[in-house]
C-alpha cells in the first residue's frame, strides 16, 4: 500500500475514484446499443425447401454440378477406428486417379461435429472438408434440413450403383441416397468381459440383473439409451410413441436407481470393460472386435434375442467443399468390392457392398496362422454381413417429425443420464 | 505535456488488460445474455423474444444438479484448505532456502494438462487397480467396494485439480509476515497456540480468502472432474451446461443455465466477504 503514497495523484485518482458524467452516459448508451444490436440479430436459421419431385432433385444436381471439375486433392473428415493407421486404401486411391487425400480423424461424436460446422456452413464458409462421415439421425436430419448438404450426382457413381446392398440404397433416412451415401453400418448391443460373466447375456433383462449391481455400463446418448429401454420392453423403437419413451424411461430409471448403472459413457466404455470396471454395456460391433484385436482382449459381443439397433454412418459432401468432384470420386472408390473388402478386414463393422464378403474369403484362403483365422471369422461373422434373419431383428433409430417431437423424445432419456 | 501524458498513464496501462476483458468477456457475455432470452432452435433459428421461460425451465429441471455443484464446490473447498494450509504453513516457514524448490513441486503437477491428470486417476483407482485390486485382495475391502463413479471420487478430484491455487495464495499470505511479530508474541507469553491464533491465522485470511475465491469458483462450475470420475446422480451443473450448448444445441437454456450460476457465485461471493469482513481481513493485511 505505501507504494501508492509516491505515485502521481492522477494515477491514484484514476485508481480509486469514480468518475461521473458524459464519459459515463456514452458508456452506458454504447452498452445498451450493443445490447439491442445483439438482441436484433439472434441466431439465423435457413430450413431450406426440400424439392418435392424428381425433376426438382435433378435440376438441383445439375445447377450444383455443372462446371464443377477436378482439382487433384480431397479433404476427408471421419471417425477414429474407421481406417487402417496405415491408410492402403487411401493410397491406392490417390496411385489410380492422381488425387491426394488428407485424412483426419476429427469426428467424436455427432452432436458436438454438428455444433463445431454448423455456424461455418450458416455463414457459407468453408469447414475445411470435403467429404464427411455422419450418422443417420438427428444431427444428419438437420444438415439435411439446413441444405447444407450437396445433392449426389449418381452418374459420378457407377461402383455404388453396381455393388451397393439393396438395403443400402433404400435407406429410410435419405431414400434414393439423394445426400449422402453409407460408409458403413453397425450395431448396438450388449458387449461383456467374459472374465466376470459365466452366462453369455442373452436378453436385455441381464443388463437390469441385480446382481451385476454397479457393474453395468449403459450409453448417454439418449438414442441409444432409449432403444435399449424400448427393446427390453418390447417396442419396436421406429414405431414408439411418446408413451412408450415416457415407458422405457421408467425401466432406465429403476435400472439407476437400484445401482446398477455405474456410469453414463460416451466411446470411452471399452477400457473400463477390458479392466473389470464395468462386466456388461452397451457398445457398437467394431469397437469391440478392434480391441480385442489390437489389445489381444477376449471381451465379447452379442446381439440380444430382442433385437438391436442398426445404425448406418454416412459419407456426404458439404455445400461449401472446395473439392466436390474429387470427394465423389473417394465416395464411388470405396465402393469397388476389393476396397470395401480391404476397410471391412480392419474395421469389422457391416459393409454396404455384400460382394466383399467372397473377396474377403479368398483373401483368407490366401493368409496363414492368426490372419487367417481372423479373416475366416470376419467373412463369417454376422457383424460384418448380417443374414437377412439377422436384419429382421434389427431396429433402427426412431426419426422425429419437428424439432418439438425430438425435443421431448431427448428430455425424456437425458432426465435419466444427466441426474 | 508532462501533465497531460501522466494523465493518459494509467489508461494505456489499462489499456491491453481491458481491450482483453471488452472483447474475451464483455461481449460473450452480453451474447449470452441476448441468447438466454431468446427462443427457437438450430434449424429454425433463434429470435429475440424475452423467453424468460429458459430460466425457469432451466432451474425448475436442474436445481438438483446445481445444489449438488455448490455443495460439491463447497466440499472440495474445505478439503483443500485442510490440506493446503499445513502445506503452505510448512513452506513458508519451515521451508528455508529451498522454499521455491517447495512451490515448484506444489506446481509440477501443472505442467500436465488437466483432463490427462484426471483420467490418471482413473487409472489409479479402477476397481481392480493396483490399488483397490491388492486391498480388496487381501479383504481388506468389500467386493463391491469402489471408489470410481461415486461423488467422493468426484469431490476428490476437484479438490487435487484445484489445490495449488489454494495453497499458493494462503503461501504468499503467509510469507509476508514478519518473524518479529512472532518472536514480540512470544516476549509477551504467548504459547506457541496463542501465536498461531491471534498472531498467524488472523494475519493469513486475505490468502485463505483468496484461495477460496480461486477454488470454489472453478471447481463449482467444472464438468471434467464429474464426467470422467463420476458415476450416475454426481451430474454437475457444467455438464449441463455443457450438454445443452454441445449436445442438444438448446443455446437459450445453455445460456440462462450459465447466468444463473454465474448470479449464484456472485451472490455468495459477496456474502462470503461479508461474512469474513474482508475489509478488517485487507486492513489488517496492509498494515
Amino acid at each position: 500500500m505505501n507504494d501508492f503514497r509516491n505515485q502521481d495523484p492522477a494515477f491514484l485518482r484514476g485508481m480509486t475514484q469514480r468518475r461521473l458524467g458524459r464519459r459515463d452516459a456514452f458508456r452506458l448508451a454504447g452498452l445498451s446499443a450493443a445490447g439491442l444490436a445483439l438482441a436484433a440479430c439472434g441466431v439465423q436459421g435457413k430450413r431450406v425447401a426440400q424439392p418435392t419431385s424428381s425433376a426438382e432433385a435433378q435440376s438441383a444436381v445439375q445447377q450444383y454440378w455443372s462446371g464443377k471439375v477436378k482439382n487433384g486433392h480431397v479433404d476427408f473428415a471421419n471417425w477414429p477406428l474407421y481406417m487402417d493407421p496405415k491408410q492402403p486404401e487411401l493410397k491406392q486411391f490417390t496411385d489410380q486417379t492422381g488425387i491426394s487425400v488428407t485424412y483426419s480423424e476429427v469426428i467424436q461424436e455427432n452432436a458436438s461435429w454438428f455444433a463445431k460446422i454448423q455456424p461455418l456452413l450458416a455463414a457459407g464458409q468453408s469447414i475445411n472438408y470435403d467429404l464427411m462421415v455422419v450418422t443417420n439421425g438427428i444431427q444428419f436430419s438437420q444438415l439435411v434440413e439446413l441444405g447444407y448438404l450437396v445433392s449426389l450426382d449418381h452418374s459420378k457413381l457407377p461402383n455404388f450403383a453396381a455393388n451397393a446392398g439393396p438395403r443400402y440404397k433404400s435407406e429410410a433416412f435419405d431414400p434414393g441416397n439423394v445426400y449422402s451415401i453409407p460408409w458403413t453400418s453397425g450395431m448396438t448391443g450388449i458387449a461383456y468381459n467374459p472374465k466376470y460373466i459365466d452366462t453369455p447375456p442373452t436378453s436385455y433383462a441381464a443388463m437390469w440383473d441385480p446382481k451385476y449391481k454397479g457393474k453395468v455400463g449403459m450409453m448417454a446418448d439418449s438414442q441409444e439409451i432409449g432403444n435399449f429401454g424400448m427393446f427390453l420392453l418390447g417396442i419396436d423403437p421406429e414405431k414408439s410413441t411418446p408413451a412408450d419413451w415416457e415407458k422405457a424411461a421408467a425401466k432406465l430409471k429403476e435400472q439407476r436407481d437400484a445401482g446398477i448403472v455405474r456410469k453414463y459413457y460416451d466411446q470411452s466404455y471399452v477400457d473400463p470393460l477390458s479392466k473389470g470396471d464395468i462386466w456388461m454395456c452397451q457398445a457398437w460391433s467394431g469397437d469391440i472386435f478392434q480391441k480385442n484385436v489390437s489389445d489381444g482382449t477376449d471381451l465379447k459381443f452379442v446381439i440380444p434375442d430382442e433385437g438391436a439397433t442398426i445404425w448406418t454412418d454416412n459419407m456426404m459432401i458439404p455445400k461449401t467443399a472446395a473439392n466436390p468432384v474429387d470427394a465423389i470420386m473417394l465416395m464411388d472408390f470405396f465402393y469397388d468390392p476389393k476396397v470395401a473388402a480391404s476397410l471391412a478386414e480392419y474395421i469389422n463393422y457391416v459393409t454396404p457392398v455384400p460382394a466383399a464378403q467372397a473377396i474377403i474369403k479368398a483373401d483368407a484362403d490366401a493368409a496363414s496362422g492368426d490372419d487367417k483365422k481372423t479373416l475366416e471369422e470376419v467373412a463369417a461373422s454376422p457383424l460384418v454381413f448380417p443374414s437377412e434373419a439377422d436384419y429382421a431383428k434389427l431396429r433402427s433409430y426412431r426419426s422425429f417429425k419437428n424439432t418439438d417431437e425430438q425435443k421431448q423424445y431427448e428430455n425424456i432419456f437425458q432426465a435419466i443420464t444427466t441426474a | 505535456m508532462r501533465t497531460l501524458r501522466a494523465r493518459l498513464t494509467p489508461y494505456a496501462l489499462i489499456f491491453p488488460g481491458g481491450l482483453w476483458l471488452a472483447i474475451f468477456f464483455v461481449v460473450p457475455t452480453l451474447v449470452m445474455l441476448s441468447l438466454s432470452l431468446q427462443s427457437g432452435n438450430v434449424v429454425d433459428g433463434f429470435a429475440f423474444t424475452w423467453n424468460w421461460h429458459s430460466y425457469v425451465d432451466g432451474i425448475t429441471t436442474y436445481h438438483d444438479q446445481i445444489i449438488r455443484s455448490l455443495l460439491y464446490g463447497l466440499a472440495a473447498t474445505v478439503i483443500q484448505i485442510l490440506i493446503g494450509f499445513p502445506v503452505a504453513y510448512w513452506i513458508a516457514f519451515k521451508g528455508g532456502s529451498n522454499k521455491s524448490v517447495y512451490l515448484f513441486l506444489v506446481l509440477l503437477p501443472f505442467l500436465v494438462s488437466f483432463v490427462l491428470r484426471t483420467i490418471s486417476w482413473q487409472f489409479l483407482l479402477s476397481d481392480n487397480g493396483i490399488l483397490l485390486g491388492p486391498l480388496r485382495d487381501a479383504g481388506l475391502l468389500p467386493q463391491d467396494f469402489r471408489v470410481l463413479a461415486t461423488p467422493y471420487a468426484v469431490i476428490g478430484g476437484l479438490s487435487y485439480n484445484f489445490l495449488p491455487f489454494m495453497i499458493l495464495p494462503m503461501y504468499v499470505a503467509l510469507e509476508r509476515i514478519d518473524p518479529r511479530l512472532l518472536e514480540a508474541a512470544q516476549d509477551l507469553y504467548a504459547s506457541r497456540m496463542q501465536t498461531f491464533l491471534r498472531v498467524v491465522l488472523p494475519l493469513s485470511l486475505p490468502g485463505v480468502f483468496a484461495g477460496v475465491l480461486m477454488t470454489f469458483v472453478p471447481a463449482t462450475s467444472d464438468y471434467v472432474n464429474s464426467s470422467v470420475l463420476g458415476g450416475t446422480n454426481t451430474t454437475m451443473i457444467g455438464n449441463v451446461i455443457q450438454n445443452q450448448f454441445l449436445v442438444n444445441q438448446d443455446y437459450p437454456v445453455a445460456s440462462a443455465l450459465s447466468f444463473t450460476l454465474m448470479a449464484l457465485l456472485l451472490i455468495g461471493i459477496f456474502v462470503y466477504a461479508r461474512a469474513l469482513g474482508t475489509e478488517d481481513v485487507l486492513e489488517v493485511a496492509a498494515r
